[in-house]
């Protein structure tokens, strides 16, 4: 016990030198969490909102379906079998109708995604009650990224063309009825959300849907000829990529970070070797080990990490907890980010995160003291006394 | 034990290699020191005495020859021995006083105990009686920073003495002290070595430390020029 004594000694003696790096150790720990728990927040933030909105707990996809292959839609739907209709009927799923269509806003010619959902459906956070007019009206949603490219508002009228299950061209005009603020960036850019059953009829393809949402919890999972099931691990995968390369960037400033810190400790190292080589000499002539030598200077530079979590946590705690109730405003332009992301971003942090980030730093910190200190063991005590490297 | 002598050199050789030169710093030394001796190695500045102490020691060892210290011989003991005969055997008393500087003069000279796994309660006895003995009790407290030359070559005595070792090799104690201190030391330490029964053995060149030794041996070159017995010129005692 003798050497953790020592080394805790030795550091709280150092006085000024070690709270600088404890300091700037504990800033790196707060930092690194904060950002990682920023990113892991935004990840968390996307997949609830992507699930909420569209994905639901797993779709059914018509075998021909293919959200990324435009050509496939025109194939990509089928009566709804049994199995599922009798879980639509129990409101455990809803259907939706894909068709390609083109928009034509202020004359000009914009290619669409045509979607036809049950006005009443609750299962998605969807808000396609908006459909629920009148038989005289053709009402239609858009998603707010669409309206600000289009110049369409609420009460527009517009003219919408598809081709129905013959190939043949036909069009309507279509009022907005309400223009959704979604974070979804899916449904918010380059789709028209139309009534299910309007559309079923305009398309003739009734009784027929492209995907069937399955609602949040549920489990049954019953097999449906020609189609498949996608669960979201599969369906959130793009969401996932996506984080992934916005994660990058976090990384970057991660490494930079634990970089800086590693920096620090390395620098103290490397001077307290060169200014303490004397010192060394006398704790060799005292009867200390190049071994314990080692151990000692080791520690105390690893306990720069174990400081600095303590004082991370005193002031980051407090600052961490604010931060992940207020969250982070985010600036009107974000959404050009190309991200879904909310008003606001509440960052996540993981008892993971923390203790991993903890573990990594104190891990690092470790290596990085040893590594200088590890030239002590090829120092004689004779030269060590007279302050000379061997 | 090998022989009865607290110290015995045979044919003790150390040279140093310079480039592609080789510098003998000590040439077939033949030396043998009783317990209790209050001796200097004495001599110009490269004449070896350094080198002769820090293989005393252990801290280094011969180029060939061999150094017998209570019964070990240094130039046969690993890393780990040579620090274990430091710890339990042999006190440093360096002329830069070399204490640790975030410590406290109470933790200085408390250091050497805590390598010998005693309890708190002796390390606290045994270290202010090594204070009281030095006559620095009342600065326990003090770090090394707020302490005169003398004072902290007093506490790097009690350091030295704290765990009552055998010997007690003392490099050039009063070269960075005025004469009225190094009085006061050497006093203190042929006390000790008249109270406790503790070897010393000097490196110096400095005639004040000389006139207190009972034994002076000159070394030119590396080599024993002269082995004699004194008469100590400034009475303080001494157990021989």
């Amino acid at each position: 016990m003798i050497i953790p004594k020592l080394a805790l000694r030795n550091l709280l003696g150092a006085g000024l030198r070690t709270w600088l790096n404890v300091v700037v150790l504990s800033f790196s720990f707060v930092v690194i969490i904060w950002t990682q728990g920023l990113y892991k927040g935004m990840n968390d933030q996307a997949e609830r909102a992507s699930v909420d909105a569209i994905l639901g707990g797993g779709q059914y996809w018509q075998g021909k379906y293919d959200p990324l292959d435009v050509f496939s839609l025109e194939d990509a739907h089928a009566v709804v079998p049994e199995e599922l209709r009798a879980m639509i009927a129990a409101d455990r799923a809803t259907p939706i109708l894909v068709v390609q269509g083109t928009l034509y806003p202020k004359g000009r010619i914009q290619p669409v995604v045509i979607k036809g959902i049950d006005p009443d459906q609750k299962l998605l956070s969807l808000p396609s009650h908006f459909l629920k007019t009148g038989e005289d009206r053709f009402p239609a949603l858009i998603g707010s990224r669409m309206a600000k490219n289009t110049g369409l508002t609420v009460g527009d009228t517009v003219t919408l063309r598809w081709r129905d299950v013959n190939g043949t061209f036909d069009a309507r005009d279509v009022e907005i009825v309400q223009v959704m603020k979604t974070t979804v960036q899916s449904i918010d850019q380059g789709q028209v959300w139309i009534p299910l059953d309007k559309l079923r009829t305009l398309a003739g393809m009734e009784d027929e849907a492209s995907l069937v949402v399955v609602a949040q919890g549920t489990l049954e999972r019953p097999e449906a000829p020609g189609w498949v099931f996608r669960d979201l691990d599969f369906l959130l995968s793009d969401v996932k990529q996506l984080v992934r390369m916005k994660s990058a960037g976090a990384t970057i400033l991660y490494v930079v970070l634990i970089m800086l810190a590693m920096l620090a400790i390395f620098d103290t190292q490397i001077l307290s070797i060169f200014r303490r080589k004397k010192e060394m000499g006398t704790l060799m002539a005292l009867g200390f080990t190049r071994g314990r030598v080692i151990r000692l200077f080791t520690l105390e530079g690893a306990l720069h990490g174990v400081l600095a979590a303590i004082v991370a946590a005193l002031y980051g705690i407090p600052f961490l907890t604010w931060y992940a109730r207020q969250g982070w405003a985010l600036p009107e332009g974000i959404d050009s980010y190309g991200f879904a992301i909310g008003e606001k971003l509440f960052p996540v942090y993981s008892a993971g995160l923390v203790i991993g980030t903890t573990l990594l730093v104190l891990v690092i910190t470790t290596i990085v003291s040893f590594l200088p200190t590890r030239k002590i063991a090829k120092l004689k005590p004779t030269e060590a006394l007279r302050g000379r490297m061997s | 034990m090998e022989n009865s002598f607290l110290i015995e050199t045979r044919d003790l050789v150390k040279t140093y290699s310079l480039g592609e030169h080789a510098i003998k710093a000590l040439d077939k030394v033949n030396l043998k020191f009783e317990k209790g001796e209050f001796t200097g190695l004495v001599g110009p500045s490269g004449s070896g005495k350094t080198t002769l102490l820090n293989i005393i020691g252990s801290l280094d060892s011969p180029t060939s020859g061999s150094a017998v210290v209570m019964g070990r011989k240094v130039e046969e003991l690993s890393h780990n021995q040579a620090a274990a005969l430091r710890n339990h055997h042999i006190g440093f008393i360096f002329q830069t006083f070399n204490l640790l500087p975030v410590y406290t003069v109470f933790e200085n000279v408390e250091f050497p105990l805590l390598l010998l796994d005693y309890s708190a309660e002796e390390r606290s006895r045994m270290t202010m009686a090594a204070l009281e003995w030095v006559g620095l009790a009342d600065r326990a407290k003090s770090k090394p920073a707020q302490l005169s030359g003398g004072q902290s070559q007093r506490v790097a005595i009690a350091r030295a003495v704290v765990k009552k070792p055998a010997l007690i090799l003392a490099d050039e104690p009063t070269a960075n002290l005025d004469a009225e201190n190094s009085r006061h030391i050497l006093q203190t330490m042929e006390r000790l070595n008249r109270d406790l029964g503790t070897t010393f053995v000097f490196a110096t060149h400095d005639q004040k430390v000389i006139d207190y030794l009972r034994r002076k041996i000159t070394l030119v070159d590396g080599a024993v020029f002269k082995d004699e017995p004194m008469e100590p010129q400034r009475r303080g005692g001494g157990r021989k």
